[in-house]
């Protein structure tokens, strides 16, 4: 009798190793790493800096037409936090757990909290369909997973209108996000396909990495919007057509032809170096040079 | 030239509408619950909104005519209770449709005496009724309003709840009424708002350009958000889906930009063709249906008034 139940418990061990279905456990404290874009996630993307981005037209006209002004003069934006997709660009310090259906052990949602505004969003792993495309957007948007073997993948609908570069580059209300999430021991990477038909030609794919930092404490973001100049009511700071000042800046500083900052999916792809010519990129680097963590983006 | 394209314009809205009213057959009536005693119905034209209690229910439009069974099956779906009250946020059919059937509910068959108020601005009325030449009614006395107001609001108390109907004035039309849920916290706002789409400004009823960006104005100010610019008020669109402040925010910028952008090249002396040849709107038209060119159109018209 005692040898069967020590076969039986070896068993029951043996069963309790193997992960379910071979999935992974996000749960934890997340630093992020800021190798990838460093300039355009700790400082902030440069006025007129559209390179990488596979926009349309409209998309650039828009973004040209964009003042940074309107964050501050138009008392709704002042609070308003990244889109799902954005805020894991920047102060990307994530808190990330799992509901557990007590039940069957199964994980049923993952739950993420996010530095930036103190977001948070449901990851639902239960199956359920997505809203009714008359159901309100949201900042967060509607998240289901899937595991595609140790990869969570994970689907987000129903966003608000926000931006794919927080220099006035549009991300609209129909996008749609897929996430793929990696683990790799203590290192998390995520990559990020944006799919929009209303501004983007092509999907959008970035990623980006965090690593376990158990002591990670996230603090109280905290945000009150104000008015904060005196001015008309519904001013909305914008630029007219072909009269912002700031767009040739990026170019500028950073030696590039002036084409290649505008973005499109063409400029993603090693073939567009051939149209560019007798380019020649500057002997050194002048601007962010050290840029990877939020304490030595230096201009110079 | 500029008359026979607002003319075809107009009948193409109104092809548009027939073949609304014509299709209705397969139409289906969604109920989404909003917050507190509000609902809002899509599919029925114009999105209508019921707000229900123990004293009945209120409606905000009534939507297309020959749809009025599948959206009183769909109000019955929340509530028995008798319709006391429908307010018409502006003139326009997609939005007037179910008058006659709501207000044939009443007496017994309401299971309260009389008839539904139905409220409206005083100009809803005056489009809807015959001018002083005596020639026909654009609208059947059946749809009209029988509780008009001419002052910039109005309010009423019922299922517990304090209702505010705002006229914003030359908006959308000259007629516009939206109605705040104070306990509910949600606006009703009729066709000022349309999030998807361009506003369509009719000028022929007496709607502007900067009536619609004051109306805009007028929501964002009745408007508070919770956490993050996010929930709070919610807001019922004329068309389209639920919403919250920071999506009338889009569409307000978006509306002022392109009225900046249009008065610009007024002001440079630009015609109307010159105008839309400049494609002012060009940065939005993949993102709001409709005709840019009408919209550009009704700006530019409204703007030289």
């Amino acid at each position: 009798m005692l040898m069967v139940t020590l076969r039986f418990s070896i068993l029951l061990a043996a069963i309790v190793a193997v992960p379910a279905f071979s999935q992974v456990d996000f749960s934890g404290e997340w630093s992020p790493l800021y190798h990838e874009d460093a300039p355009e996630r700790l400082p902030g993307p440069e006025l007129g800096d559209y390179t990488e981005l596979p926009i349309n037209a409209a998309a650039r006209m828009r973004a040209d037409s964009w003042d940074a002004d309107r964050i501050s003069v138009v008392e709704q934006y002042q609070c308003r936090p990244h889109g799902s997709d954005y805020s894991m660009r920047g102060l990307g310090n994530i808190r990330v757990w799992r509901a557990i259906d007590q039940t069957t052990q199964k994980t049923i949602a993952f739950h993420t909290h996010m530095l930036a505004w103190d977001s948070e969003r449901t990851i639902y792993m239960d199956g359920r369909p997505h809203p009714p495309e008359y159901a309100a957007h949201t900042w967060q948007g509607f998240s289901t997973g899937v595991w595609e073997g140790n990869m969570l993948t994970i689907t987000t609908t129903h966003l608000k209108e926000n931006y794919i570069r927080r220099n006035g580059v549009p991300r609209s209300d129909q996008a749609i996000v897929t996430e793929h999430w990696m683990r790799h021991g203590d290192y998390l990477t995520v990559t990020t396909v944006i799919d929009d038909p209303v501004f983007l030609t092509e999907p959008l794919v970035r990623s980006d990495n965090w690593f376990l930092d158990p002591g990670q404490h996230i603090g109280i973001f905290g945000c009150e919007y104000a008015a904060e100049l005196p001015r008309p009511e519904g001013t909305v700071p914008h630029h007219l057509p072909g009269t912002n000042p700031f767009l040739k800046e990026f170019a500028a500083w950073y030696g590039l032809p002036y084409e290649a900052t505008r973005g499109g999916a063409e400029t993603l792809y090693p073939e567009y170096r051939s149209k560019l010519g007798a380019y020649k990129p500057p002997e050194k680097c002048d601007r962010y040079c050290t840029c990877t963590t939020l304490f030595n983006c230096n201009l110079r | 030239m500029t008359n026979l394209r607002f003319f075809l314009a107009a009948a193409l809205l109104a092809a548009g509408l027939r073949a609304q009213q014509s299709s209705s057959a397969n139409t289906e009536i969604h109920v989404l619950p909003v917050q507190g005693n509000v609902h809002m119905l899509i599919g029925g034209g114009g999105n209508i909104t019921v707000q229900t209690g123990k004293d009945g229910v209120l409606l905000v439009d009534t939507g297309l005519t020959n749809l009025a069974p599948k959206i009183l099956a769909a109000i019955r779906a929340i509530s028995d209770g008798p319709v006391r009250y429908i307010v018409n946020t502006h003139v326009h059919s997609d939005h007037i449709g179910g008058n006659e059937a709501f207000v044939k509910l009443g007496g017994a068959s309401n299971l309260v005496p009389g008839e539904p108020r139905v409220i409206a601005n005083l100009a809803v009325q005056e489009r809807m009724a015959a001018p002083p030449t005596g020639t026909e009614a654009p609208v059947p006395g059946t749809l009209w309003p029988n509780d008009t107001y001419s002052t910039l609001y109005k309010d009423l108390f019922f299922n517990n709840e304090a209702i505010v109907v705002y006229h914003v004035p030359n908006a959308h039309t000259d007629g516009d009424s939206i109605v705040f849920f104070r306990r509910s916290d949600v606006v009703s706002t009729g066709d000022i708002f349309t999030p998807g789409r361009y506003p369509f400004v009719d000028l022929e009823r007496g709607g502007s350009v900067q009536g619609l960006i004051a109306a805009l104005n007028k929501v964002l100010e009745i408007a508070v958000p919770a956490r993050y610019q996010e929930g709070g008020t919610f807001v019922i669109p004329g068309h389209g889906r639920l919403c919250d402040e920071a999506d009338v925010v889009e569409y307000r910028d978006m509306v002022t930009i392109i009225r900046d952008r249009v008065q610009d090249l007024i002001k440079k002396g630009m015609t109307l063709e010159q105008v839309k040849a400049a494609k002012p709107s060009f940065d939005y038209d993949t993102q709001y249906s409709g005709s840019p060119d009408m919209f550009v159109e009704s700006m530019y018209k409204s703007l030289k008034k």
